[in-house]
């Protein structure tokens, strides 16, 4: 079968030559969640902007639902559903004529526009505000009725830019359960922005890392952990001990690669995370290097991202926002 | 065609609600046009007694400009619920599903004329009640209205293409008040035409404010020249569907800037 989003080599500058996409190509299968990971600034939210017509590419090609989405416009907008970053509702509107008044422009018309609000009213929890102005609701209400306000014509495609930015952790999960109910019980293609590496873990099936308006990496979550061979060892140091000690030190650990001293730690790999630590501390202890903490873990995405990308996760979104 | 008519009465709709959910709005446009006139009315109410001026009651000259300038100032911020929309996605929203794009700034349009016609016909009665006369009647009250319409749709396009531009409220409150005021004290809403200093006579053949303000007080005079009345309602007209395409044009340029 076809994919359900596919785009190939989508270029996208902006106005004083900001080349906000570099090229960027991705594809995503009918029922999945895929995941579109980056921090900010990286070309997520462009990406869906071309994907749902909003805007238009420089270059490349995209298909949504089997439609390009430049040449038939149309037919794409027919068939997504698009929760964007900024939330689109108007506060002055109860619930429901949101959702009625969104039902409206698609066509809806009589008792099927009615009961489908109604019907999302009462999936999302919101029965009980549906009378209320949406400028009474908290966030995370918001964000539910945006999400329902989407799917209100039962789209087969749905976007969500950043859906839980913002949202306390509570309301962040209960979008997550969301989100996995509508991949899997009503088979819907979702693609999903996030700056969040968990949400991205958890979520998606597939997932394409951005940085700086180019896909780094793209596969399963546990694709790109599996390439990074090995767990990571980080190991805190007391006070300031020498670079030339620390080094020694290693040099004593044949088990360990992609080996990074800083100041007062020292982070590496190794195949078998915990058979090394004790080789390591025993170095460490013979060159006089005290230790604070050490920590083993599993890849991350954040340790995929640091690879890919070339710096670490936190340290881009930093920079994005500067 | 159908789908943007209909669409566009949706939006009118929403707009509408919108304003009747504010009392404040309501109180505020309903007394301002009862203070404008009658302080200015009253502020006024000798200038007619200096020759030349041409009218026998200020408060029967003054009541068309009052109904032109009220659909004037209405339209003038006409751009800033448009500004809400943008920066809260509203607009964006619409442009991601199959709304018709014309519907987004013609459902504010349409909303603006109607309440255009609502205030008008407030003032109309509250003049009679202060003391004015139609010797024109219905036929002019009927052309004041259409001429104010008119003015407000095309100054509610300008309004709404400034903001599609700027996106900024600062910017909007600047450029209104900047232009508001003077544009309807370069026409003859408080001053007869004759009376005013030359040059302004010259720019106020210009000002579609006084064209408006023109029309309607000819329409509600006895004997109305009603060539005047239509050439100037042609003009607006003119005025009104140049200043739509200038707000198409700032439409297409906010969508490119997406």
């Amino acid at each position: 079968m076809d994919n359900a989003i596919e785009a190939r080599g989508l270029v996208k500058t902006y106005r004083g030559d900001v080349r906000a996409l570099d090229g960027v190509s991705l594809a995503a299968a009918p029922g999945t969640v895929f995941g579109l990971l980056g921090p900010n600034g990286a070309g997520k939210s462009t990406t869906v902007k071309i994907l749902t017509t909003l805007s238009r590419p420089n270059a490349g090609e995209a298909s949504v639902a089997g439609f390009d989405v430049v040449r038939q416009p149309a037919k794409v907008r027919l068939a997504i559903g698009a929760v964007a970053q900024k939330s689109g509702l108007d506060p002055q509107m109860t619930g429901r004529e949101n959702l009625i008044l969104q039902g409206r422009v698609y066509g809806m018309r009589g008792a099927a526009l009615g009961s489908r609000a109604q019907e999302l009213l009462d999936r999302f929890g919101l029965g009980d505000a549906a009378g209320r102005t949406v400028r009474t609701y908290s966030g995370g209400m918001q964000r539910k009725l945006d999400v329902a306000v989407g799917l209100m014509h039962r789209p087969q495609v749905l976007f969500l830019d950043e859906p839980t930015t913002g949202l306390d952790p509570e309301a962040r999960v209960d979008m997550w359960h969301e989100i996995r109910r509508l991949a899997g019980e009503e088979g819907l293609t979702i693609l999903l922005t996030t700056h969040y590496l968990e949400e991205a873990d958890g979520l998606a099936h597939r997932l394409a890392i951005v940085d700086r308006g180019k896909v780094v990496a793209t596969g399963t979550p546990d694709e790109l952990k599996g390439e990074l061979r090995g767990d990571a060892i980080a190991v805190d140091l007391e006070g300031e001990p020498l670079d030339g000690e620390v080094r020694r030190a290693i040099a004593r650990v044949p088990e360990l690669y992609d080996v990074a001293v800083e100041a007062r730690a020292l982070r590496a790999r190794a195949d078998n995370g915990a058979r090394a630590v004790p080789a390591v501390l025993a170095a460490l202890e013979a060159e006089g290097v005290k230790v604070a903490s050490v920590t083993v873990s599993r890849p991350s995405l954040d340790d995929v991202y640091l690879r890919y990308a070339g710096r670490a996760f936190n340290e881009a979104d930093k920079e994005a926002k500067t | 065609m159908t789908t943007a008519v209909s669409d566009t009465w949706f939006m009118t709709q929403r707009h509408l609600r919108n304003l009747f959910r504010q009392p404040a709005w309501i109180l505020i446009s309903l007394v301002q046009p009862v203070v404008w006139l009658l302080l200015y009315g009253a502020l006024f109410r000798r200038i007619v007694e200096i020759p030349g001026f041409g009218a026998g009651s200020y408060i029967d000259f003054l009541t068309p400009g009052i109904v032109v300038m009220t659909c004037l100032f209405g339209a003038g911020w006409s751009g800033m619920g448009l500004i809400d929309d943008l920066n809260r996605g509203v607009v964006d929203r619409f442009l991601v599903s199959p709304a018709s794009r014309g519907s987004l700034i013609a459902g504010r349009l349409v909303q603006g004329a109607l309440v255009g016609m609502i205030q008008s016909a407030i003032i109309v009665v509250l003049g009679l009640l202060v003391g004015a006369d139609y010797p024109g009647g219905i036929g002019g009250i009927v052309a004041l209205t259409i001429c104010a319409v008119l003015l407000g749709t095309g100054v509610g396009a300008l309004s709404n293409g400034i903001a599609l531009l700027s996106r900024r409220e600062e910017t909007m409150i600047a450029v209104s008040n900047f232009v508001l005021l003077p544009l309807t004290f370069l026409s003859s809403v408080f001053m007869a035409q004759t009376l005013m200093p030359g040059w302004m006579q010259s720019v106020a053949k210009y000002n579609p404010v006084d064209w408006a303000v023109q029309a309607g007080r000819e329409g509600l005079a006895s004997g109305p020249d009603w060539a005047l009345v239509f050439s100037r309602m042609g003009w607006l007209l003119v005025f009104t569907v140049v200043c739509t395409w200038l707000a198409t044009r700032a439409f297409r340029v906010y969508q490119k800037s997406i």
